[in-house]
């Protein structure tokens, strides 16, 4: 009984759609028939087996981009309703109808809802987001973190470089080069770090280049829009703090 | 003007010297409202008495200014705002303080034309500044577009110095960013406030007085 209940029920999607990185967007509406816990990667998949709009017509099935369902990878970050966050984590019961979806557009579109995130691993390339160990020899084990400062900095390695805080941000855009708040944190990630920090120097520097920390502009939408809740203005103050004790330190050359 | 040295000296410059400008600018002007006629004049006399006072004007006021203006509405056109998306409280007051910025910096030269540059073009002298002020204060229109355009300064000032405390790192948890909050607002009431007390003491007819007698020098040399 309650199954043909629910599936009188269905569920209208409006999704901006790419047909590829040079052509105009447009719009298509898709009209599902609801399961109960569906979310918008559930969906998508939906879509895929029976490709028609809300017309009735056949279309190509769109595109996007998931991996692991669970939060954690980063992959699948889409405007939904507005705000840039993860579709496998997106419940339809909880989003308001008509749900529009679209592709985070801070980013190059490659096609509908894949996007190229390619800038924020260049991002962490430029900040030397990893701890140098390798040698010609063994260098023994490192020096001890403590455990209070392992627990936050555990909280900085939840991120999963999946873009919804540049997306987020009014100063990532095609008019600047901001580097994004995630690669920030990540250097306060690393200079946390106790083997990471003997190379902290280096991380700072590459903040204070063009398109560095100085892009920020303080509007916090990062921190309210990270879907791993990681303190994101907490990480940015923390290495304005640090950059700008690095400015003195090197203006006097201490 | 791109970069973190030139950002950072904007970030620095607005709030000394310009931030330190504002403050005794609002002193100065508040004694128009505390000491009437002759407590505003004695304000003027007391800042031209200052030694290398052309020095202190053009280090600490017009260069700054310059600088801090043609680089903030270059950040002003970089940012995409997005409040319609994220009405969230900080991002309002990230959009607003671009606005601000540039009302403020519209309102700065109408106000430094109408003050500073007539003095510059030996129009009046700046014993007439209060009878200045007293004419453009009874102009309704003016007197309301004076006030958004103080409003505008003094809020994109003490926000301002809010981001000015992130930017430099001083304020860093959300704690303490949420106490710079209530304190940088309620800086932003108050120098409000004082500026606007100011405004309404030139209406008073005691500034006027200048004015008229310096019309009536000129019918009596014309008689």
């Amino acid at each position: 009984m309650s199954q043909t209940a629910a599936a009188s029920k269905s569920v209208k999607f409006i999704i901006t759609r790419q047909d590829n990185p040079e052509t105009k967007s447009y719009t298509e509406e898709f009209e599902l028939p609801y399961r109960p816990g569906m979310n918008v990667i559930s969906a998508l998949m939906e879509i895929q087996r029976n490709p028609k709009n809300a017309q009735g017509q056949t279309t190509a099935p769109v595109c996007w981009d998931s991996n692991c369902l669970e939060e954690v990878c980063g992959a699948c970050s889409m405007v939904i309703n507005g705000k840039p966050r993860q579709a496998c984590a997106a419940l339809i019961d909880k989003l308001e109808q008509p749900i529009r979806i679209q592709p985070m557009k801070t980013f190059p579109v490659v096609r509908d809802l894949v996007i190229d995130r390619s800038r924020m691993f260049t991002a962490l390339k430029r900040v030397k987001a990893w701890i140098p160990i390798d040698g010609t020899y063994d260098l023994g084990p490192g020096p001890k973190m403590a455990e209070k400062k392992r627990q936050w900095a555990y909280e900085l390695s939840k991120c999963m470089t999946c873009g919804v805080c540049l997306e987020a941000c009014p100063n990532v855009n095609e008019k600047t080069d901001f580097i994004g708040p995630a690669a920030i944190s990540q250097v306060r990630l690393f200079n946390a770090h106790p083997t990471g920090e003997m190379n902290k120097e280096e991380r700072l520097e590459a903040l204070m280049q063009d398109g560095g920390i100085e892009g920020c502009g303080n509007s916090q939408n990062c921190v309210r829009s990270c879907p791993k809740g990681i303190p994101l203005t907490t990480s940015i103050a923390e290495m304005n703090k640090d950059t700008t004790k690095h400015l003195f330190k090197r203006w006097l050359g201490v | 003007m791109k970069g973190y040295y030139s950002r950072k000296l904007h970030s620095l410059l607005g709030v000394i010297p310009l931030g330190a400008f504002l403050i005794s600018h609002m002193i100065s002007n508040f004694k128009a409202f505390e000491g009437g006629k002759k407590g505003f004049e004695g304000a003027v006399h007391f800042l031209n008495s200052m030694p290398l006072v052309f020095f202190l004007e053009l280090f600490l006021i017009w260069l700054p200014l310059f600088y801090h203006g043609i680089y903030g509405l270059y950040i002003a056109y970089q940012a995409k705002n997005n409040v319609g998306n994220y009405s969230y409280e900080r991002n309002i007051r990230f959009t607003i303080q671009r606005v601000t910025g540039v009302i403020t910096f519209v309102f700065v030269i109408w106000h430094m034309y109408d003050t500073r540059f007539q003095i510059i073009i030996g129009k009046i002298t700046h014993d007439d500044l209060g009878a200045t002020m007293h004419n453009i204060m009874n102009n309704p229109v003016l007197f309301i577009l004076y006030v958004i355009g103080v409003v505008s300064a003094t809020f994109h000032f003490a926000n301002g110095l809010w981001a000015f405390l992130v930017s430099w790192g001083i304020t860093v948890g959300p704690r303490a960013q949420k106490v710079s909050t209530y304190i940088c607002m309620g800086l932003f009431v108050l120098m409000s406030v004082l500026f606007i007390l100011a405004m309404t003491a030139f209406r008073s007819s005691e500034f006027q007085a200048a004015a008229t007698a310096a019309i009536d020098v000129v019918k009596t040399v014309l008689s």
